[in-house]
């Protein structure tokens, strides 16, 4: 987020594009509500009718993966009217006449028939976002789980510079992180081509500090994504794979494509809980402790790094993960002892800029947001405040291109998956829980009453989706949440899994990022004989 | 013995404030911390039942190895220096880039930091990544 989750309750607007955020981040929707009840607008532009839609100003169901052409099109309307921030594009930006250019193939005609919406609607909607500032931005992985992923995202960004809404409290482009500690693994540089602070590997101070700092020549070339390694796993290059807290067979894009992969694997080590269907593959199993058995810090969405103190001790016979790496470095000859996690994280503030202001002791409850780059900085409530961390904000005009599937005859329905509020991910820590399971105990899949009353689908009967990769059967849920030719399937649980039908190749081509969002299906009765 | 633990909701991405019951090293519930700068005293469904998947008697208690194909808990020792030793076989047969790590956005900044450190330093590969995307 470039803002902070307790500003949004001030905002003027708020534009809730791709996140179903009573179901997926709730205290987050609250600020939002808040927002509402002191007078913001609220506007949903989601291809389901949310949860907010019902108390939005204005709320759209745009077709599944017309992101883009629905973003654009918001911005040839407030072109056309004049309600883009003139001022602010001269000082901090760059690239709008490319965009302004792009934006004259965008109007509303022709995005009605892409995206489904009225030229009314996106009228509106442009209106109001551009001139009730400021104006709040929230999107989730309904933005980025598409093969446009990064565009979509860069439209985003578009919109918000065109308004001049970045760089402002309460304003800006804000994306909600999935998992508590997604923003933190980031910052910590578990991705294939940087360090711990976002600092690349291939460029070589970066290089030279860390060789140094970790006493070893360090590999300068980028590594592979996870989607990445599935396919060198498939092709005999990966032979080992050390999993931590992640549970990629049911995560993945495509579970038999994953499954036939892993085959190719010399060794599979799991870190994990419980034994998930990951870990039940494994060659060893390393058993890790919880969040409440042990001490460490987690990043959140706003970039706020909080600490968690150790409740319990470790269940049984199970250690904290940084203990678990700490043995099996050592054992590999590379001695790595830490008396305590504060110690790790002293070692992390003198190597990360960002993050080098503060300690466990600054951090206390409420935890400091980076940048934090010295011990008296406050740390940074939102970014990009009088200028842009790169100088000026760049536009980037992006056409809208068609998501990798469509319907056709064979598979006529659109395919679209997702969160629900009881559950959480894979399910592996929610569904043991008996409360959580006790409100959602099985997977489902949402039919509009129009679609299942031509099947002759009854709700709560069993019925079967295809998709070119597999088939899965699931209960039928009737709902006019979705469409009529529109299917959802929550992604919880391993018993419906969803990902036996979501494809692997479909990925945005920067991002690597799969196209979870859209697929085509084909929705069948489950005859018993 | 009878405590209050500050702690941090490890579901979603928001960061709510909580506090874990704890009495004679067992959890007993999950309070909200009334204080936090992201929840002020509240919590979702989720968050109000964090401490239920804790010491669920699915939960692994110990290391496991796969032995004439089945799965056979095992030592800490036995485990960890399987894995290092094979780990050590195949980076000196196939080279570093042969092996991948996934790190987690489940657990803290530290174990991510450690996690990537052993993928770079100890394993020489930038093969390792997280779930971001999923």
């Amino acid at each position: 987020m470039t803002n902070s989750i307790a500003e949004l309750e001030d905002a003027g607007c708020i534009f809730v594009i791709g996140s179903n955020t009573t179901a997926a981040h709730p205290l987050v929707a609250r600020r939002i509500l808040r927002a509402k009840e002191k007078g913001a607008v609220l506007l949903v532009a989601d291809p389901r009718r949310i949860q907010l839609s019902l108390y939005a100003d204005v709320a759209v169901q745009h077709r599944l993966g017309s992101d883009v052409a629905l973003l654009n099109g918001l911005m040839h309307v407030i072109l056309k009217n004049g309600w883009e921030a003139r001022d602010y594009i001269a000082e901090r930006t760059e690239g709008f006449e490319e965009l302004a250019a792009l934006l004259m193939d965008y109007p509303p005609e022709r995005v009605a028939a892409i995206t489904g919406v009225a030229p009314e609607d996106l009228a509106r909607l442009a209106e109001l976002y551009a001139t009730r500032k400021p104006a709040a931005i929230v999107y989730t992985m309904g933005i980025t789980q598409h093969t446009t992923g990064v565009d979509n995202v860069k439209a985003i960004c578009n919109l918000a510079m065109l308004t001049g809404n970045v760089g402002f409290k309460s304003a800006g482009v804000n994306p909600l992180r999935g998992q508590n500690n997604v923003q933190g693994a980031c910052d910590m540089g578990a991705l294939p081509n940087v360090f711990p602070g976002y600092q690349a590997v291939n460029v070589p101070e970066n290089h030279a500090k860390f060789s140094q700092a970790w006493g070893r020549p360090l590999p300068d070339k980028p590594g592979l994504t996870i989607l990445e390694m599935v396919k060198a796993m498939e092709e005999g290059r990966l032979k080992a794979l050390y999993v931590v807290g992640e549970n990629p067979k049911l995560s993945d894009p495509d579970m038999n494509h994953l499954r036939h992969a892993m085959k190719n694997l010399e060794l599979l080590i799991v870190q994990e809980l419980f034994l998930s269907e990951t870990a039940q593959g494994a060659e060893v199993v390393f058993a890790a402790a919880s969040t409440a058995e042990k001490d460490g810090t987690f990043t959140n969405t706003e970039r706020r790094c909080l600490r968690f103190c150790k409740a319990i001790e470790p269940l049984g016979d199970s250690l904290p993960d940084w203990e678990i790496i700490c043995r099996l470095a050592t054992a590999m000859g590379y001695p790595m002892s830490y008396s305590h996690p504060e110690e790790i994280f002293a070692e992390i503030t003198r190597l990360t800029p960002s993050y080098a202001g503060m300690s466990y002791a600054r951090l206390g409850l409420s935890g400091l947001q980076w940048p934090c780059p010295t011990p008296e900085h406050p740390g940074t409530q939102f970014l990009h405040r009088d200028r842009f961390t790169r100088g000026r904000g760049r536009f980037h005009a992006v056409p809208y291109i068609d998501p990798a599937e469509l319907p056709d005859a064979e598979y006529p329905y659109f395919l679209t998956t997702g969160r629900m509020f009881a559950h959480y991910h894979t399910g592996t820590m929610t569904r043991v829980s008996p409360h959580l399971d006790r409100e959602q105990p099985t997977g489902y899949v949402e039919i509009n009453p129009e679609d299942a009353r031509r099947l002759g689908i009854a709700e709560g009967e069993t019925v079967a989706v295809a998709s070119p990769r597999g088939r899965m059967e699931a209960p039928a849920r009737l709902c006019r949440t979705v469409r009529p030719g529109t299917l959802f399937l929550p992604i919880h649980f391993g018993e419906n899994p969803t990902n036996v039908l979501t494809s692997a190749e479909a990925m945005d081509p920067l991002a690597k990022i799969p196209e979870f969002k859209v697929s085509k299906a084909r929705l069948e009765k489950v005859e018993w004989s | 013995m009878y405590r209050l633990v500050p702690s941090v909701c490890s579901y979603c991405g928001a960061g709510c404030g909580v506090l874990f019951e704890v009495l004679d090293n067992h959890l007993l519930s999950t309070l909200p911390l009334k204080t936090h700068p992201v929840n002020e005293g509240r919590l979702c469904i989720k968050g109000w039942s964090l401490h239920e998947y804790v010491e669920s008697d699915m939960r692994l208690t110990g290391p496991y190895l796969r032995l004439n194909g089945r799965l056979h808990q095992v030592t800490w020792e036995r485990a960890l220096s399987f894995a290092a030793q094979r780990l050590k076989e195949i980076v000196a047969r196939y080279g570093p880039d042969s092996v991948g790590v996934l790190a987690s956005a489940k657990i803290s900044n530290e174990e991510n930091y450690l996690l990537q450190k052993f993928a770079r330093a100890v394993v020489g590969t930038n093969n390792v990544d997280h779930c971001a995307r999923l």
